[in-house]
């Protein structure tokens, strides 16, 4: 087992299996994630389906080459990084860190996101209900208060970067957080709902126009989903 | 090109009492007004499809027009709303404000710096002999030309994110080449002299070559400007770089 990635990354180490990232593909205990290959998970709507909000050709671009190129990464600093520990090179191991925080944050990333997205004319859209409007109510004041919030945190992203609803599992609380490039969320926060702000996401469509991407893509956020994470938090 | 140094001299001047005054006078805080310099969007030395195929015009337009133009409305923005923020005894906006001047002054100042390090393919700027010097320093510190090229190329491709890769002359006399990456706007600091700098940025290149990021570093190639370049080596420009 890797001891060398468990002290490097325990954060990401966490993340990765907490959003069950990898698979294993041996008859290993998750624990041996370092056995386990990423691969790139189906898309649960058509290319085209979160028209006209966020088009098909980003989408396809998106699914199928940004995030492919993270999970390649992902397994080729995870092969590396047994192969040097393997020979006993912990610090050749322990380089391939940013590697790993790199593409297995984007893998992470980008599968979460899928799943937050939804048609508009399915599940997209609209406002939550039940726990997950109380829990927004209560900590932003209201739907309309935290989607602003939310917007105003993406328009001020410096570069590359996320934002996400998240739960702080030891204050009980929802909170937005952004995060620079692919780091993905970790520690006491449980990732809700997030909303890629690297310009891939919308450049092909909005161009410079980003404040507009934001503005759309509540209308294809998958509310179900983020309050079946809400409850399982 | 003002440089950002110019831009925190100003703001260590402004002290309350000389804002105080200006107050007293009635202006609102309009920095041209107060006879301070705000920062101008710089002209393109060439048409917005000079620089195609390598670069569309469709970018080159965007990228000028918009982005950069944005950098230089946002903080000339920042600025003003610092010195309002000084004026109210307001640290904490302050502190907030200087991030986004840092940024904004960053995207100015690099796009600035890449504008002027581009020129058409096939023009004379792009030969490389017009930077003799410089190749003859490129070839004594990687052992040749190409392998300067590919180290310059993989440096660029290995930004994680948004930012630039430069070759740079570091401060002093006898400063050595090297090449730099930075991150989002961070300009290139501490006294180096900027020879050259590409944008990796994703509006950089992205209508055009979309994820094949490669293909872009290679064809830049053939749009850098030697010519600036040897000037800057040389120290034979009056541009700026220094935050
Ligand atoms: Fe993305
Ligand atoms: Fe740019």
């Amino acid at each position: 087992m890797s001891s060398t990635l468990l002290r490097t990354t325990p954060a990401l180490r966490g993340a990765l299996r907490a959003s069950g990232a990898l698979k294993a593909t041996g008859a290993l205990s998750s624990a041996s994630f370092v056995r386990g290959k990423a691969t790139l998970p189906d898309l649960p709507y058509d290319y085209g389906a979160l028209e006209p909000y966020i088009s098909g050709k980003i989408m396809e671009l998106h699914h199928k080459k940004h995030h492919q190129t993270y999970v390649n990464g992902l397994n080729s600093a995870l092969e590396t990084i047994a192969e040097a520990e393997g020979k006993g090179d912990l610090s050749k191991a322990a380089s391939v860190a940013p590697l790993l925080n790199f593409h297995g944050g984007g893998h992470i990333n980008h599968s979460l996101f899928w799943e937050n997205l939804a048609p508009a004319s399915r599940e997209g859209g609209g406002e939550p209900d039940g726990a997950l409007k109380k829990a927004i109510d209560s900590d932003f004041g209201s739907f309309d208060t935290f989607r602003k919030q939310m917007n105003t945190a993406l328009a001020g992203i410096q570069g590359s970067g996320w934002a996400w609803l998240v739960k702080d599992k030891s204050a009980g609380t929802l909170n937005l957080v952004t995060r620079a490039n692919q780091d993905p969320v970790t520690g006491p926060y449980v990732p809700l709902v997030g909303i890629d702000a690297w310009e891939h996401a919308y450049y092909l469509q909005y161009e410079n126009r980003k404040a507009e991407y934001f503005e759309a893509i509540w209308n294809v956020i998958n509310w179900k989903t983020v309050a079946a994470r809400f409850e399982k938090s | 090109m003002v440089s950002l140094n110019t831009v925190w001299q100003y703001l260590a001047l402004q002290s309350p009492l000389q804002l105080h005054s200006t107050m007293m006078s009635g202006d609102s805080f309009n920095l041209i007004k107060m006879g301070v310099t705000t920062f101008a969007l710089p002209a393109l030395p060439y048409a917005y499809d000079a620089l195609e195929p390598h670069i569309s015009a469709q970018i080159m337009e965007l990228h000028h027009g918009k982005h950069h133009q944005t950098y230089v409305t946002n903080l000339n923005k920042a600025l003003e709303s610092h010195i309002a923020a000084v004026a109210a005894g307001d640290v904490a906006a302050q502190i907030a404000l200087q991030q986004v001047i840092k940024f904004n002054g960053g995207g100015h100042i690099n796009h600035s710096l890449f504008w002027q390090n581009l020129a058409p393919a096939g023009s004379d700027e792009t030969k490389l002999e017009q930077a003799k010097e410089l190749v003859a320093a490129i070839e004594r510190t990687w052992g040749g030309f190409d392998t300067f090229k590919n180290a310059f190329s993989t440096a660029l491709l290995e930004i994680q994110g948004s930012g630039w890769g430069w070759l740079t002359r570091e401060a002093g006399s006898g400063g050595g080449l090297r090449i730099v990456t930075t991150k989002d706007q961070d300009p290139v600091v501490g006294g180096d002299v900027v020879i050259f700098g590409v944008d990796m940025w994703e509006h950089a290149y992205y209508l055009q070559y979309m994820n094949g990021k490669a293909a872009y570093v290679e064809n830049i190639w053939n749009v850098i400007n030697w010519k600036t370049a040897e000037d800057r080596f040389l120290g034979r420009s009056e541009e700026k770089n220094e935050l």
